[in-house]
C-alpha cells in the first residue's frame, strides 16, 4: 500500500433501498466508533417516501470529536443503486475515493464513475442470502467498520447493544457481520483511521435535538407545549418521556398558536416553559412572542431551521429564519435570539437560553438547525453549563407593588400567581408601571426603553460569540456553518493565510461595543452563511459599524464543506472584494 | 351501486402522471381513485376543477390529479378553497386533507366552513393519526393509542368531526370508506352535486403507523338508515353512531354562501367617488 | 360482508359484457397502481409483476371489445354493478400489499383474484335467466380457470419468501 499514512478523518456514504437497512447499519457504525475510541457524526438523507424508499446514511468519523462534514467521500457502499441519483450531490467522491457495491446491482452510476474513483463490487445481498436469517446491512457494517480500522470487538458490541430480537437472529447477524469483515481482505489500497483519541470521560452520542432538550431541562424548563413539524418532532419525542420522568410535562397543542401561547400560561404561572418548531411554526407564532415581550413573560422557542420560504424543503437544513428572528415581530419588540453553533452547543446554549429568559422576563428565540438537530455526533460529556434559570420575583404582601416598575437594570421583580398580596394583571397592551393598561405617551415611553434596555444592558459573559485566532481579516458565522469554516481556517492557517473566526451566539440583541472590540485590528471581514439573501450580511451592516465587508452564502440544502469555503475564504483574503463573493 | 356510463371522461382524466409517493396498502390510494371516478360520474372538465389541500400525506393529492391544485399550508385548506370559490363560483372546488391537518391546526376553518356554506366538497382522509411526520396522535386517535410523543396515550377524548360537523351547521354530512371506492365516488359525487358545504370524512387506514386499521373493513358497513334533512333526527343518529357507518347522514338544502359577484348593485367607481363629493 | 351477497344478474349479453369489462378495467387501474408505488417504493421486481399481471387484464379487456365490436367512443350500457364485498371480485384489495412483498406474494394474490372472479362468473351462469348471458358467464368463467391456472404455474416457479421478509431494520423516514 503506497502512501499508506493513516487518516485522521475518514467519511463514509451507506446507500440502498427498500429495507436494505443503511440507516441502522450507520447507527451502529457510529456505535462501534464511539466504543473504539473514535468520534464521528452521521447525517441522513433520503427519498420522499416514509418506508423503502432510497436512503443514505452520510457518516464522518475522525481521531478527534468533529461535528461537521468533510467535502467529499472516502468510501461509498451502495447495496443497491435504486434512486441514488437524488443525493449524487450529497457525496461528493474523487479519485481517491472507494465505491463498493453490490455485484449484482449493476455497474455505478456515471455521476460516481465520473469521479475516477476506484469500484469494487462483491455480492454483498448473496453473501447476506447464504446466511439464514441475516440482513445485508450487517455485511456492509463489518466492510466499512473494518475498512475504516474499528476493531471487531467494537463492532460486535454494537450490533449486541442495540439487539433486541431473538438470539437466533443475533447469531445470524454476527455471522453476516463477520462476513463482512472478512469480505475487507478483498479491498486494498485503503487506508484505515488512526486510533481514537477520546477523552477521560465517556463519550456520549447524541443529536442536536435531544441535546437542546437536555439543556432545555437543566435550565430548568417542566413545562413544553408544542405541535409536530419536521425536523424539530424529535426534540419532542425526546422531552415526552424525560420530562415525565423528572416531574414535569410536555402537551401536544392543536397547532402552533396554542402551543406558543400555552407556553405562556405555564411561565406566567411561574414554571419555566418551552417549545419547539420550524420556520412555518415560528411565524405562526410571531404574535404570541410579543406578547411575551410587552407582558414580560420568559418563554424559549426552538426553531430547528429547515429550507425556507413557506413550507420550503422540510427535510432539508438551511440558515434562513434569521432575519424573522431578529426582526419578524410587529411593533419595537426586542426579544433575545440565541443560535446554536454545533451539536453539542445546542446543549449548552439552549440551556443559556432558558437562565437568560428567566433572568430578563423575555422570549428566548434559540437557532437550530435540520443538520444539527437530525444528526448524532459522538461528543465528549459537555462542561456544566451552570444551574438553572433564576427569575427574579417579589414577595408576598409587598407593599406598593408594581409589576412593571422602572429599575435600573430594566427588571422589574415578577409576582408569581398564589403569592398574596402583589396581584397584577399581565398584559399584551402598553402599559403603565403598575400593569394597568395605558396610551399614554410618557408610560410608552418607559415601557420601550425598559424593555430595551433589559436587554441591553445585561452582562452576557464571554459566551455571546466564539472569538478564535488572530489577523487583520475575520470570517462572521452563526449556527452549523461554524464548524466547517473553523475547519477551513485550521486548512488555511497551515497554508499560512490567517484570519479570525468570530461565530455569533447571542443574535439579538446586537451589542456593537463587544464586537467592535472583537473586531479590533480587523481591516476586513467576511461574512459566511448558509442562506439565499445574506440575512446576516444584511443585518451586521444594519446593526454595526463594520470595516470593508464581504459576503459569501448560498442556500441549502447542500451543507457548505470546509473545503470550499476555504477556497472562498482565500480567494478573499487575496483580493480586495468588498461585495459579495459569488457563490 | 355503479354506473358504468359511457364516457367521454374517464376517472383516468383526472389523474396526472405523478405517481403518488404514498406507503403501498395506504387508503389514500382508493380514495384519488375515488375522487377521480367521482368527477367522472359528473363529468366535470378538470380545467374547472380546483383540488386544494394543506399539509400531510394526503395533502399531497392535488398533484396527482389533472385539475387545477393549491398545496397550501398547514391546516388552512378550507381558507384557501372558501377564497377560491367565492372568487370563482364557477369553478368546482374539492378541499382535500387529512385528520390532523383538518381537525387539529385546522379545526376552527372547519368549524366555520360548516356554518358558512360555502358550495365546497370537503373530503377528510381520516387515519386517526400524523404519517407525516412519524405517528403522533391526531384529534380522532383513540385515548389511549400509545405514541412516542404521548407515551400510554394522549388521555384525551377523541374529536368527532361528524358530530362538530352536524353541530356546526353543515348542511351535508356523510362518512365513506377507502376500501369501498366505488361507494366512495358515489358520495363525492353527491357531496360536490350538494349545493353548500358537503363533508365527507372517508375512513382511509395508515399501514405503516396504524396497522391495525386493516381491521376497518371488517367494521365498517352502511348505515341501516337513509340519510335525514332533519337536524335532531341527524344528531340522535350521530351521538349513537360506533364511527363505522358510512353513507349520506344528513343532508339539507339550505342557501350557499353567495360569490363576491353576488351584489346587485349596478353601479361604477365613478358612483363611488361621487359619494365623498360635497 | 356489507353488500348484498347474491349478485344481481345482468339479463342480456350487452350489459353482462360491459359488466365483465368494467371487472377487467378495474383490475387494470389497480394492478397499475400497485406497479407505480412498487417501483416508487424501490421493489423492481413486484412493480414489474403488477404490470404484467395488468398488462393481461388489459388484454382480456380488449378481448371482451373485440368480441362485442366496441371501440372507445362506443356509449356502452348502463349497468348498475352488484358484486359481493366491495370492489370487483378480480380486484385486490388495495391494502393487501407491502413494500417489502415478494413475488410470490404479488402471484398468491393475483391468483386469489382469479379464482374469485371464476367463482362469481359461475355463480351469475346460475341464477342468470338469459342463456345468452349464461353461456358468455360460462366462457368468462372457463377463462378465468385458465388465467389462474396460469398464475399457478408461475408460482410454482417463484421462491417461497423468507420468513422475516417484512422487517425492515430501518424505521419509517421523515420525508416532509
Amino acid at each position: 500500500m503506497a502512501n499508506n499514512q493513516m487518516r485522521t478523518s475518514l467519511s463514509i456514504a451507506l446507500a440502498g433501498s427498500g429495507g436494505s437497512g443503511v440507516m441502522t447499519a450507520g447507527e451502529m457504525l457510529l456505535d462501534a466508533a464511539a466504543k473504539a475510541g473514535l468520534y464521528g457524526m452521521m447525517v441522513r438523507t433520503s427519498g420522499p417516501q416514509i418506508r423503502g424508499g432510497e436512503a443514505a446514511a452520510l457518516i464522518r468519523l475522525a481521531q478527534k470529536q468533529t461535528v461537521s462534514l468533510d467535502d467529499g467521500f472516502d468510501l461509498l457502499l451502495a447495496i443497491d443503486w435504486q434512486g441514488v441519483n437524488r443525493f449524487a450531490d450529497e457525496i461528493p467522491l474523487s479519485a481517491s475515493s472507494v465505491v463498493i457495491s453490490d455485484a449484482d446491482e449493476g455497474e455505478p452510476p456515471e455521476v460516481f464513475k465520473q469521479s475516477g474513483a476506484r469500484c469494487f463490487a462483491l455480492p454483498l445481498k448473496k453473501t447476506a442470502k447464504s446466511i439464514a436469517g441475516s440482513w445485508v446491512n450487517m455485511v456492509a457494517l463489518g466492510l466499512a467498520g473494518t475498512l475504516s480500522g474499528i476493531p471487531t470487538e467494537a463492532l460486535e458490541a454494537a450490533l449486541r447493544s442495540s439487539w433486541k430480537k431473538t438470539e437466533e437472529g443475533l447469531k445470524a447477524n454476527l455471522a453476516a457481520l463477520h462476513a463482512g469483515i472478512k469480505a475487507a481482505g478483498g479491498i486494498d489500497g485503503f487506508a484505515p483511521l488512526k486510533a481514537g483519541a477520546q477523552g477521560s470521560g465517556k463519550p456520549w452520542l447524541i443529536t442536536g435535538n435531544e441535546a437542546a432538550g437536555f439543556g432545555a431541562i437543566k435550565g430548568g424548563v417542566r413545562f413544553v407545549a408544542a405541535y409536530p413539524i419536521t425536523p424539530a418532532t424529535e426534540l419532542l419525542e425526546w422531552m415526552s418521556p424525560a420530562l415525565t420522568k423528572i416531574g414535569g410535562t410536555l402537551l401536544q397543542a392543536e397547532d402552533e398558536l396554542a402551543s406558543v401561547n400555552m407556553v405562556i400560561g405555564a411561565s406566567y404561572g411561574g414554571v419555566p416553559s418551552l417549545t419547539a418548531t420550524a420556520g412555518p411554526g415560528l411565524a405562526l407564532m410571531a404574535e404570541a412572542i410579543g406578547l411575551a415581550v410587552t407582558a414580560e413573560v420568559p418563554i424559549v422557542v426552538v426553531d430547528v431551521m429547515r429550507g425556507g420560504p413557506s413550507t420550503g424543503i422540510p427535510a432539508k437544513t438551511e440558515q434562513s429564519d434569521l432575519s424573522f428572528a431578529v426582526s419578524g415581530l410587529h411593533g419595537d419588540a426586542p426579544r433575545l435570539v440565541l443560535a446554536a453553533t454545533s451539536i453539542v452547543d445546542c446543549l449548552a446554549t439552549t440551556h443559556w437560553a432558558v437562565q437568560l429568559a428567566e433572568a430578563l422576563q423575555a422570549p428566548a428565540i434559540v437557532l437550530s438547525d435540520q443538520f444539527m438537530g437530525q444528526s448524532r455526533a459522538i461528543i465528549d460529556p459537555p462542561p456544566d453549563a451552570g444551574g438553572e434559570g433564576q427569575r427574579l420575583t417579589v414577595g408576598a404582601n409587598t407593599a406598593d407593588y408594581k409589576r412593571y416598575r422602572n429599575t435600573e437594570s430594566g427588571v422589574s421583580p415578577m409576582s408569581i400567581p398564589g403569592t398574596p398580596g402583589v396581584p397584577y394583571t399581565a398584559d399584551g397592551l402598553e402599559h403603565n408601571e403598575k400593569g394597568t393598561p395605558s396610551s399614554q405617551a410618557a408610560d410608552h415611553r418607559l415601557q420601550l426603553d425598559k424593555r430595551e434596555r433589559k436587554l441591553a444592558l445585561y452582562d452576557y459573559g464571554p459566551r455571546w460569540a466564539d472569538i478564535e485566532g488572530d489577523g487583520d481579516l475575520a470570517v462572521i458565522t452563526f449556527g452549523s456553518t461554524t464548524n466547517a469554516v473553523r475547519e477551513a481556517l485550521a486548512r488555511l492557517k497551515e497554508q499560512g493565510v490567517k484570519a479570525r473566526l468570530i461565530a455569533l451566539r447571542l443574535l439579538a440583541p446586537t451589542r456593537p461595543q463587544h464586537l467592535s472590540a472583537a473586531l479590533a485590528g480587523v481591516a476586513r471581514v467576511l461574512v459566511v452563511e448558509q442562506n439565499h439573501g445574506g440575512q446576516l450580511y444584511r443585518y451586521l451592516r444594519a446593526m454595526y459599524d463594520l470595516p470593508r465587508t464581504a459576503a459569501y452564502h448560498r442556500p441549502g440544502p447542500l451543507p457548505l464543506r470546509p473545503g470550499e469555503l476555504a477556497k472562498v475564504i482565500a480567494e478573499w483574503a487575496n483580493s480586495n472584494v468588498t461585495e459579495k463573493v459569488p457563490a | 351501486m355503479n354506473d358504468v356510463a359511457p364516457a367521454a371522461l374517464t376517472a383516468a382524466s383526472y389523474k396526472s402522471d405523478y405517481k403518488p409517493i404514498w406507503c403501498p396498502g395506504c387508503g389514500d390510494f382508493t380514495v384519488l381513485s375515488a375522487i377521480t371516478k367521482a368527477f367522472a360520474i359528473l363529468q366535470l372538465q378538470p380545467h374547472q376543477v380546483g383540488v386544494v389541500s394543506g399539509i400531510g400525506c394526503s395533502s399531497r393529492i392535488p398533484a396527482y390529479t389533472t385539475c387545477y391544485g393549491f398545496h397550501g399550508v398547514h391546516g388552512r385548506a378550507l381558507a384557501a378553497g372558501t377564497g377560491l370559490k367565492v372568487a370563482r363560483p364557477d369553478l368546482t372546488v374539492l378541499v382535500a386533507g387529512g385528520d390532523g391537518d383538518g381537525f387539529s391546526i385546522g379545526g376552527n376553518h372547519f368549524m366555520h366552513a360548516c356554518r358558512r356554506n360555502v358550495d365546497l366538497t370537503y373530503v377528510v382522509m381520516d387515519n386517526h393519526v400524523y404519517g407525516m411526520t412519524k405517528g403522533q396522535a391526531s384529534p380522532t386517535t383513540e385515548p389511549d393509542w400509545d405514541n412516542k410523543l404521548a407515551p400510554g396515550g394522549t388521555g384525551i377524548s377523541s374529536y368527532q368531526p361528524l358530530v362538530i360537523a352536524l353541530a356546526a351547521g353543515a348542511s351535508f354530512v356523510a362518512r365513506a370508506f377507502s376500501g369501498d371506492p366505488n361507494g366512495c365516488a358515489e358520495i363525492i359525487a353527491q357531496g360536490i352535486r350538494h349545493p353548500g358545504f358537503s363533508f365527507i370524512q372517508v375512513l382511509s387506514p395508515c399501514v405503516t403507523f396504524r396497522p391495525e386499521q386493516r381491521e376497518w373493513k371488517t367494521m365498517v358497513r352502511p348505515a341501516p338508515v337513509e340519510p335525514t334533512d332533519d337536524t335532531s333526527v341527524a344528531a340522535r343518529r350521530i351521538l349513537t353512531d360506533d364511527g363505522f357507518n358510512t353513507g349520506v347522514l344528513f343532508s339539507r338544502t339550505r342557501t350557499p354562501y353567495p360569490h363576491y359577484r353576488s351584489g346587485t348593485g349596478k353601479r361604477t367607481v365613478a358612483d363611488l367617488e361621487a359619494e365623498f363629493q360635497l | 360482508m356489507t353488500k348484498a351477497q347474491e349478485p344481481k344478474a345482468p339479463e342480456t349479453m350487452e350489459e353482462f359484457m360491459a359488466f365483465a369489462l368494467a371487472m377487467e378495467r378495474e383490475a387494470v387501474d389497480r394492478y397499475t397502481d400497485f406497479a407505480d408505488t412498487m417501483e416508487t417504493h424501490n421493489n423492481r421486481e413486484v412493480a414489474a409483476m403488477f404490470r404484467k399481471m395488468a398488462g393481461y387484464e388489459a388484454k382480456h379487456a380488449e378481448q371482451i371489445m373485440a368480441e362485442m365490436g366496441w371501440t372507445a367512443t362506443t356509449r356502452l350500457p348502463v349497468v348498475k354493478l352488484d358484486w359481493p364485498g366491495f370492489e370487483a371480485p378480480e380486484t385486490v384489495s388495495f391494502d393487501e400489499v407491502h413494500y417489502l412483498m415478494r413475488p410470490y406474494h404479488a402471484l398468491q394474490l393475483a391468483l386469489a383474484a382469479e379464482e374469485r372472479a371464476e367463482r362469481f362468473f359461475a355463480e351469475l351462469a346460475r341464477i342468470t335467466t338469459s342463456d345468452s348471458v349464461r353461456r358468455a358467464a360460462q366462457e368468462m368463467q372457463a377463462e378465468e380457470a385458465e388465467h389462474a391456472q396460469m398464475v399457478k404455474e408461475w408460482l410454482a416457479k417463484v421462491p417461497a419468501p423468507d420468513r422475516n421478509w417484512a422487517e425492515d431494520p430501518d424505521p419509517p423516514q421523515n420525508p416532509d
